[in-house]
């Protein structure tokens, strides 16, 4: 136990003798929180959309201007010609392509339906994707007021749905939509596994590095007294950060924390030991800090990408999907959404945490193994 | 007395490469032993093994009596170990990595000052430096330091004088002396055949294979051949007419000078020095020297090579 107080003695004198270490600990959380809370979210503005009506009409002129009355668009360039229409989508001066056919009123009275082609610019497929959307809602919007206005047979139209059908909802949980409390938590999940994942195998690396590894296995010092030495700073550091990072988010955007404290930080101490052990197996397999930082970086890429944070997980195909069930990002993501904002108790995540403990225990077991192995 | 190092039959391969073909050696307590031989001779693979980093692949070696693989635990305890790179924590000062240590073998610095006074003396004024911010002489006293706080019985020093000066040097080696005085057996390795004179006995290694052990006095009395120390301006062409003088048994550059012997027992160096006239070598001095533990090396050597 004293040598073990000793090792983390020494291990906390480095980190903090460490220039670049010492500094990212405190502005890595600012950072994240303030840039990328603001800048990550899913919500497309001023698209970019170019007006061509064959029609002129009353109806034309009356879609025309809810288009403009939406925020969500900006009408960058009109014409009567549709491939002047193209040729500003290709010089990326437009986003969206609308055109209204010629005899559109007419056929919208006659037969009740009439056709417009959008044209999305999909070189951005979420753009597209939600422009297309967007354009569709300001459409449907039309429908509505056409039907009620009983300027139209009342006839289910082509969305399928009656006019008469209101629907209400509310946003539980966050009632506003708003992106940043839904972002946040996931920024928070992201800045402890960085700190879990790659600091801890850069630092038992560094030694390995050095050659000061040789000096303290002749010693009497034990392997896992080493790798508790090593690991738990980071632990405590991790958790550090956990708790600045919610003090930021809580004084910038004032997201609401419903849930308990001590079940967050339980269980980020439970999923920081897989971290950990992914950071001390990375070090069992890599012989620089070059290369430890490089297998980190590759790791992470994959787990931020399909944690859930960027893409729902429900939008993965099937197999992807079950990927993300290896993913121990994806838990803690969700487990700090469900504790913050939903106040989920132990038994609302029973199950994640019966995952990470079987995980934690699968993959240090793994990287102990290895240790040794490579040792002899 | 029992052997403080037994090693029998040992040797270490890695894949196709044979680092130590079945070495047996004895080191007796309180000796200073010097593994002499150049670089990749395997010096560092025994020591390694001898420290318990590294595992045999054949033959049993004890330290104090315990062997090396089962009782890695007993010999860590009871061994200092200096590799031949800085391995201390370069951004701990002096004193943070003496403690460390210290700690680590359940022991303190005042607990053992005695012994380490000598040598610690002298960088305890630098004491609050950072270890990386020291000179090269004192990052090795400083290691010295570190691999003897517990008084270990046993002392592996790996090439400790490699990237020294010389005045560091020499001292280094008075303070192994010293040491010696406190009953600790030391072995060292070393790639400088000058040092090999400051061992109490020496072996000479070579390609994994041990050429011979004995003191630095028995090694050099085993020189058989008159041996001379050939000048000339061009040293080059001397090297090259005196490599093809058909009498020739060996010529090896040694700084300045070239040493010579000659496979005839009545040797008379005027002979020579005609044979080197008509080569076109017309400066050339010789002189009787005596053998150094350089020159058994390479008779030794040159001996291995021709047997195998």
């Amino acid at each position: 136990m004293r040598t073990i107080r000793f090792l983390l003695f020494k291990e906390f004198r480095q980190i903090f003798r460490n220039r670049a270490i010492l500094p990212l600990i405190f502005v890595v959380p600012i950072v994240q929180l303030i840039i990328l809370a603001n800048a990550a979210t899913y919500e497309i503005k001023g698209l970019k959309l170019y007006w061509v009506d064959h029609d002129l009409s009353a109806s034309s002129r009356l879609l025309y201007s809810k288009f403009e009355a939406s925020s969500y668009f900006e009408i960058t360039g009109t014409g009567f010609d549709k491939r002047a229409g193209e040729a500003a989508l290709m010089r990326d001066q437009a986003d969206i392509l609308l055109e209204v056919p010629s005899n559109f009123e007419r056929d919208l009275m006659r037969e009740g339906s009439a056709g417009i082609q959008l044209l999305a610019n999909a070189v951005d497929g979420v753009k597209a994707g939600l422009g297309t959307a967007y354009a569709q809602a300001v459409i449907g919007g039309m429908n509505v007021q056409l039907l009620s206005e009983q300027r139209l047979p009342a006839l289910p139209t082509a969305g399928g749905r009656p006019a008469k059908l209101d629907i209400t909802f509310s946003n539980w949980f966050n009632p506003h939509l708003d992106y940043k409390t839904f972002m946040v938590p996931g920024i928070l999940a992201l800045l402890v596994t960085l700190i879990g994942s790659f600091l801890s195998s850069m630092n038992i690396v560094r030694e390995k590095e050095l050659g000061t590894i040789e000096q303290i296995n002749v010693t009497p010092i034990r392997k896992y007294q080493f790798i508790v030495g090593k690991l738990m700073p980071f632990w405590i550091i991790a958790l550090f950060e956990l708790a600045f990072g919610l003090v930021i988010a809580k004084l910038l955007y004032d997201i609401p924390f419903v849930g308990s404290l001590w079940l967050l930080f339980g269980f980020a101490g439970l999923y920081l030991l897989v971290v950990l052990g992914i950071g001390l197996f990375i070090s069992t397999i890599t012989e620089t800090q070059q290369q430890a930082m490089f297998v980190s970086w590759f790791i992470m890429m994959i787990f931020v990408l399909m944690s859930g944070m960027f893409t729902a997980i429900e939008n993965m195909p099937g197999w992807a999907q079950q990927i993300t069930y290896l993913n121990p990002i994806r838990y803690f993501i969700e487990v700090i959404r469900m504790v913050m904002l939903k106040g989920a108790s132990f038994n609302d995540i029973q199950w994640h945490v019966g995952v990470m403990a079987g995980y934690a225990l699968v993959i240090n077991a793994l990287a102990v193994w290895n240790y040794r192995k490579r040792l002899s | 007395m029992n052997p403080a190092i037994q090693i029998s039959g040992l040797s270490k391969h890695y894949g196709e490469l044979q680092a130590l073909q079945s070495v047996d050696l004895s080191i007796a307590p309180g000796e200073l032993f010097g593994l002499i031989g150049p670089d990749g001779a395997g010096k560092t693979s025994l020591i390694r093994i001898l420290a318990t980093l590294l595992l045999p692949t054949e033959g049993t070696a004890s330290v104090l009596g315990k062997d090396v693989v089962k009782h890695y635990r007993f010999i860590r305890r009871n061994m200092g170990y200096m590799p031949g790179r800085f391995s201390l924590y370069y951004d701990l000062s002096v004193e943070e990595n003496i403690s460390l240590f210290a700690t680590i073998f359940g022991t303190t610095l005042q607990e053992n000052y005695e012994l380490v006074r000598e040598i610690y003396s002298q960088i305890e004024p630098f004491k609050d430096r950072k270890a990386g911010a020291l000179s090269g002489g004192m990052k090795q006293k400083l290691a010295l330091s570190c691999a003897l706080i517990h008084r270990p019985k046993v002392l592996f020093l790996d090439e400790p004088t490699t990237g020294v000066d010389a005045v560091s040097r020499r001292e280094f080696w008075g303070m192994l002396q010293n040491l010696k005085a406190h009953g600790i057996t030391i072995l060292v390795s070393t790639p400088y055949m000058d040092e090999a004179g400051l061992c109490d006995r020496i072996a000479l290694i070579q390609k994994g294979n041990i050429l011979a052990v004995d003191s630095p006095g028995g090694i050099v009395s085993q020189f058989e051949r008159p041996l001379y120390a050939v000048r000339a301006a061009d040293k080059y062409h001397l090297l090259k007419s005196l490599r093809s003088y058909p009498y020739a048994h060996s010529a090896f550059s040694f700084g300045d000078s070239i040493h010579y012997t000659d496979q005839r027992g009545a040797f008379a160096p005027e002979s020579l020095l005609t044979y080197l006239e008509g080569q076109g070598v017309k400066d050339a001095q010789i002189e009787p020297i005596q053998a150094g533990v350089e020159d058994c090396f390479m008779a030794l050597m040159q001996r291995h090579e021709t047997s195998h």
